[in-house]
């Protein structure tokens, strides 16, 4: 019986025990690593602070949901799958490759805890595991560079295709996987050969057909493929390792991290810097983010994370209508500053002083053209942030005064008049003018009542929208709630003040609506404005608690307190469109579509995009104001998708999209055969 | 280079709905905002960027009282280095002359190489630039919507009928009033503001600017404001009713009329 | 009573309409006045215009010079300042050479300045009751000025109906001066023309305006038919912007320009008040709508109940056999 193959542990390459090898390699991999993530880390260092160590079990519920359970990623069915299994061949095949590594050195090293049948078990679980990210790193190839999804694509003005990145990374794991089984398979061909008793392979596995392959081969060329292969996968392991960190792969390593840390609050943008109150904010020296430095260790996370996957762009909106901007490349830019500006080659090459990024990395377009819609991080599999980022841009273009004239107009009128239109204070509470008599609205500068409905700019004042108001009065009024309005005293909610970056103003708009609310008195707030649900509920502090009409709706329906008549086969067939700020950024997504479904016999469709996959309108508040350079708009390509799935009434939640999905029915020339109606109007039609 | 620039604190037409008050006296002031007159941004925004470019100091100035102080603060939150108010019970009721009068004291005063104004404003008559201008004996040109600086001269561009532009060359020290978009003026944000609330600034009076106290003010206005009034405009339109020849005969009556005809 | 000047401006040997406006203005402070005609200018455009202004003006004064081959306010100032008597009322055109003269020149001659005026009331001593507008037209105010010392006052052009009495023969008399004389320290240097196609509607004073009524980009034609004829220049709402049916540079309201015509023709536009932030300057606004109902109605000083893509060809049909 001859010996067993000579393993690498002992074994020589001309002359030269190949232990040093063993020895080298892992070394000089771990100090190069080290250091690269050394460098890496400088940036994080030298950025602004971001609170991310509160509420540690709700990070590590995401850890485990979107990090480890890879939650998000069946969102693109292929790629998703694709993904999860290289995903859980990565983690299968750590623990082998880290026993390999000790394998160089001492040859019958056995990772504690996988000694008898759970490394038997453990043995066979790993050679499938790295047979299907074989079988994946074909498939992955295969789609980069046949298929070539559209997402994948980069615009001329973004650089060139990253196809080559992602093949050689694709290549580099599917050499370790063909290494590593070759290192095994050979040295069970040599036992077959010598009538050895064999590991047992599981059968097409891929090591299991490598040692098919091998069988036919001499014991002294299996042994020279014994220990080549070794050293292949050794040093590739390393390479990689070293190689994650230089473009989209570092994912690899910083997902866990940037999952853990993600946002967990919804419907809030973050304060201008961690740990400065609102009251000190006049104390700052600067507002918002000019220079890299100024993004928190956070985003500049975010800008090492991205994967560029594209998911983020292929839901965008704005990238849609062919607006200037594409999330995927604000962090595929914030990764290629950072990098350059903290560079790993020659050593002791000084950090870049930084420069402004408007005008160099990011363009000023490019940040206004976005609606906060949050369907890029609703679609992040792992957890990236865009809205924080994009107003703390504008927050510094705010501060240096670059901001477009189409938007200065509104924003000087909401200083001084409380709304984007200039009109005057006193004309605030008109749309009540027309109600029947029966309607009582008080006014709660001179009565009290139990709920304050908070009615806001739009509504107030544009003469379609004021019949949303007149319609929540109604219902609001039937249901037997004793109510009233602000008037005068109400001031513009402030959401897209926020979210356009002026944040003083803002807060200016939150004191007084929030004095003014208290001074009332009121237990509960009711509005038909998801943008005011969202910073009323999300961003102002002290209030009564918060409610969108569709809820008071809904609960006054269990109650008996409205009746609605039937459909009485109206013919129409409706679908509902989540508007932004009640379903992605409150999860609002039932209490609407009860309220609609509680018209007997009534016909609703869903369209393919709904939900927290909805399709922003085209944006609200101060982005009413705003001219984008686009090239058709977003309420027209709502209005297209609601035709698809068969309706011919769009019921919205939200006056700005009704204004937005309106105008677009008439752009689309869609007239007579497609009408926009607001939920509120709806259910007054159909109250007994 | 040394640019002064003249602003206003005006209602904002903009924002506001103007209307008469009662007894004709006054427009109903008692909804109004103010703000920084449209044009005077514009000039305060050109005379940054040209100091910007070649260096120098802006200084805005205005004649009002402590309210209107708040144009100053506004014009300085934008980038203006210095304010300056003349301020003093004798200017109360001054017309354009008594404006101009002001100024022309407080520009003495300065070494300034080029003084801006505003091309007009809503409740002005575009008339204090080239009254100041003939007060210092400078060169004027009014409607100004592009400057190049050159040495001692400036190269300005003037916006004249049909959209076309009269280009010019003035030797400095001059006076420019400014139109609306020669430039971008940048957004002052409520920080910005909040930035400049606390500035200490300057104030000159009749004494201190050596103002005969009969040439400005009420006394000296020889143009006076007697009332306010809404010319006859009808509630909602007016429903030309008959059969579309019918109509057409009589809404080529109104555009006649109206100037929309010749 | 004093001296009445009126300052003619002209072009291409032709008179401005104002020319025969302002007589009318100056008839209005003294009916029995004589005016006389102020004109400057070089060769033999120059001499038309006098020539021809003398039909309506008993005494033409005429300055023919070099240096004003090309307006120059400070020029014609320097002119003005050396002839004209202490007490003399000077009419201007309210137009971008009128702003850029009358004001210095009231400084020189001492005397009082009116800016814009839309109409003249009376005279009475030496106040002069004067009419104009301020907060972009919103409101009109009475003025009284003292004219005691002379008065330069700048006239709103199409504010009078012009005089085309031609009642006078009157003389013209040359004044011109040595050019040398004239050294200021502004020159011109060329007139840059607007760039072609590119309209720019703040500055028309009729504004045919369209919005969702006109249907389709074909149909655009009509209204760019009645433009023509009225001299009046397209605008539209946004929806059209959108369409890309026309130039943003097109679009009247808050996303768009900002207009200040003295009629405003809306054609199937309803009225949204975004689209009602862009007019300024309170125009005579006609709307012609088929939408009885549309908002357009509610700020329209005259409303037609119709369909555009009808009325509209026959309105400029209508306007042409004039």
């Amino acid at each position: 019986m001859q010996p067993g193959l000579i393993p690498p542990a002992n074994a020589t390459f001309f002359g030269i025990p190949t232990i040093i090898f063993s020895w080298l390699i892992p070394l000089v991999g771990v100090a190069v690593f080290t250091y690269i993530i050394a460098l890496r880390m400088a940036p994080l260092v030298r950025a602004a602070p971001d609170n991310r160590l509160d509420r540690i079990p709700q990070r590590i519920g995401n850890v485990l949901k979107i990090w480890l359970a890879q939650y998000r990623q069946p969102r693109y069915m292929v790629a998703g799958v694709v993904h999860i299994v290289i995903f859980a061949g990565f983690l299968i095949l750590s623990i082998r490759s880290f026993s390999l590594v000790i394998i160089g050195i001492s040859e019958d090293f056995v990772m504690p805890g996988f000694e008898g049948m759970i490394g038997h078990f453990y043995n066979y679980l790993k050679d499938y595991a790295a047979t299907m990210v074989l079988i994946a790193c074909g498939v992955a190839a295969y789609r980069r560079v046949v298929v070539k999804p559209e997402r994948y694509a980069v615009p001329a003005k973004y650089g060139k295709e990253h196809t080559a990145e992602a093949l050689i990374v694709l290549g580099l794991i599917s050499t370790l996987m063909i290494s590593e089984s070759l290192f095994e398979a050979s040295s069970v061909a040599a036992d077959t050969h010598a009538g050895r008793p064999t590991e047992f392979l599981v059968p097409l596995s891929l090591v299991w057909l490598c040692k098919i392959a091998l069988l036919p081969i001499s014991v002294e060329s299996l042994q020279r493929i014994h220990v080549a292969s070794y050293y292949i996968h050794d040093v590739t392991f390393f390479f990689f390792l070293c190689f994650l960190p230089m473009g989209k792969h570092f994912h690899v390593i910083t997902s866990l991290f940037n999952v853990f840390f993600m946002r967990i609050d919804r419907g809030s943008v973050k304060p201008v810097r961690h740990g400065i109150r609102d009251e000190d904010l006049d104390d700052l020296e600067s507002f918002g983010v000019k220079k890299l430095e100024d993004f928190t260790w956070k985003h500049i996370l975010d800008f090492y994370s991205c994967a560029d996957c594209g998911r983020c762009s292929d839901n965008c909106p704005a990238n849609t209508v062919g607006r200037p901007l594409s999330p995927r490349f604000i962090s595929i830019k914030g990764r290629d500053l950072t990098f350059k500006n903290y560079p790993i080659y020659p050593y002791g090459r000084p950090f870049k002083k930084s420069e402004d990024l408007i005008g160099r990395t990011y363009e000023e377009d490019e940040i206004w053209s976005c609606t906060t819609c949050s369907a890029c991080e609703q679609e992040c599999p792992i957890g990236i942030e865009y809205i924080d980022k994009i107003v703390d841009l504008r927050r510094g273009m705010v501060d240096e005064g670059i901001v477009p004239q189409s938007l200065q107009k509104p924003l000087r009128a909401l200083e001084k008049r409380g709304n984007p239109w200039g009109k005057m204070e006193k004309k605030r509470a008109d749309w009540t003018k027309d109600l029947p008599e029966d309607i009582k609205i008080k006014d709660l500068d001179k009565d009290s009542a139990h709920d304050l409905y908070f009615v806001d700019s739009i509504t107030s004042y544009d003469d379609r929208m004021q019949a949303i108001g007149q319609a929540t009065a109604t219902i609001l009024s039937k249901a037997g709630s004793d109510f009233g309005i602000l008037g005068k005293k109400e001031k513009d909610s402030g959401n897209e003040i926020r979210r356009f970056g002026e944040e003083m103003l803002f807060q200016i708009m939150k004191e007084m609506n929030t004095e003014a609310i208290i001074n009332t008195g009121v237990q509960r707030i009711i509005t038909a404005d998801p943008h005011a649900y969202n910073v009323l509920k999300n961003e102002y502090n002290g209030l009564p608690p918060v409610e969108h009409i569709s809820q008071f709706i809904t609960r006054k329906i269990k109650s008996g307190d409205i009746a609605l008549a039937g459909a009485n086969g109206d013919g129409k067939v409706y679908t509902y469109h989540d508007p932004c700020y009640l379903g992605r950024h409150n999860d609002l997504y039932e209490d609407p579509r009860m309220a609609i479904d509680a018209i007997d016999g009534v016909k609703r469709v869903e369209m393919q995009r709904c939900r927290d996959r909805s399709f922003c309108c085209g944006g609200g508040g101060l982005m009413l104001f705003y001219e984008p350079e686009e090239e058709q708009r977003m309420g027209v390509l709502r209005v297209e998708m609601a035709a698809q799935a068969g309706a011919n009434v769009i019921v919205t939640a939200c006056p700005f999209c009704l204004v937005n999905i309106e105008d677009a029915v008439k752009v689309a020339g869609m007239e007579g055969k497609m009408e926009a109606i607001d939920l509120c109007e709806l259910i007054v039609q159909h109250l007994k | 280079m040394e640019i002064l620039v003249c602003v206003k604190w005006v209602p904002d037409t903009a924002e506001n709905e103007i209307e008469v008050n009662r007894d004709g006296s006054d427009i109903e002031r008692d909804d109004l905002v103010y703000s920084v007159n449209e044009w005077d941004n514009y000039a305060v925004e050109e005379a940054i960027q040209i100091c910007d470019k070649v260096g120098g100091n802006v200084t805005v100035v205005t004649v009002g009282d402590e309210e209107t102080e708040e144009v100053l603060r506004r014009e300085m939150a934008m980038g203006a280095d210095n304010g300056l108010l003349l301020h003093d019970d004798a200017f109360d009721g001054s017309d354009g002359r008594g404006i101009a009068t002001v100024l022309k004291a407080a520009v003495q005063k300065g070494q300034y190489d080029l003084i801006l104004t505003g091309a007009q404003a809503d409740d002005g008559a575009a008339q204090v630039g080239g009254m100041l201008a003939a007060m210092l004996d400078y060169p004027y040109a009014s409607l100004v919507n592009k400057i190049e600086v050159d040495g001692d001269t400036l190269k300005v561009g003037r916006e004249i009928e049909g959209g076309n532009q009269e280009m010019n060359a003035i030797a400095m020290p001059c006076v420019l009033s400014i139109q609306t978009g020669i430039n971008e003026p940048r957004y002052v944000g409520i920080r910005g503001i909040r930035k400049v609330a606390s500035v200490e600034i300057p104030q000159q009076g009749v004494d201190t600017l050596g103002i005969d106290a009969a040439m400005v003010g009420a006394i000296g206005a020889r143009v006076k404001r007697l009332d306010y009034f809404v010319p006859d405009l009808g509630e909602g339109a007016e429903m030309l009713e008959g059969s579309n020849e019918e109509i057409i005969a009589k809404l080529i009556e109104l555009l006649k009329a109206k100037g929309g005809l010749k | 009573m004093a001296d009445i000047y009126v300052y003619i401006t002209h072009k291409n040997g032709v008179a401005d309409d104002s020319a025969l406006e302002l007589l009318a203005a100056a008839h209005k402070i003294d009916a029995s006045a004589a005016v006389t005609a102020i004109v400057t200018g070089s060769g033999a455009d120059l001499d038309k215009v006098a020539d021809a202004l003398a039909a309506s003006y008993p005494k033409v004064l005429k300055f023919n010079q070099v240096a004003l081959a090309y307006p120059n306010a400070e020029v014609v100032r320097k002119l003005l300042v050396n002839i004209l008597p202490a007490n003399a009322v000077v009419l201007v055109p309210h137009d971008t050479f009128g702003m850029d003269l009358s004001p210095g020149l009231s400084i020189k001659l001492d005397s009082t300045f009116v800016a814009d005026v839309v109409d003249i009331e009376a005279l009475d001593g030496s106040d002069l009751k004067l009419i104009r507008q301020e907060y972009a037209g919103m409101v009109s105010t009475h003025i009284s000025a003292d004219i005691a010392k002379g008065a330069v006052i700048n006239v709103r052009p199409g504010s009078f109906a012009p005089d085309e009495s031609q009642s006078a023969s009157g003389s013209v008399e040359d004044k011109s001066v040595d050019d040398s004389d004239l050294k200021v320290q502004r020159t011109f240097l060329e007139v840059v023309e607007a760039e072609m196609g590119d309209v720019d509607i703040t500055k028309s004073d009729v504004l045919v305006s369209i919005g969702r009524g006109i249907e389709d980009e074909e149909n655009i034609e009509i209204a760019d038919d009645l433009a023509e004829a009225l001299g009046a220049v397209v605008s539209c709402s946004r929806p059209i912007v959108d369409a890309k049916w026309l130039e943003k540079s097109r679009q009247v309201g808050t996303s768009g320009k900002t207009v200040k015509p003295k009629v405003y023709i809306a054609c199937g536009i309803s009225g949204s008040f975004q689209h009602m932030g862009g007019i300024k300057g309170s125009p005579f606004i006609v709307a012609i709508n088929k939408n009885i109902k549309a908002p357009i109605f509610q700020v329209a000083d005259v409303g037609i109940e119709a369909d555009i893509l009808d009325f509209l060809p026959e309105m400029t049909e209508a306007i042409k056999a004039m």
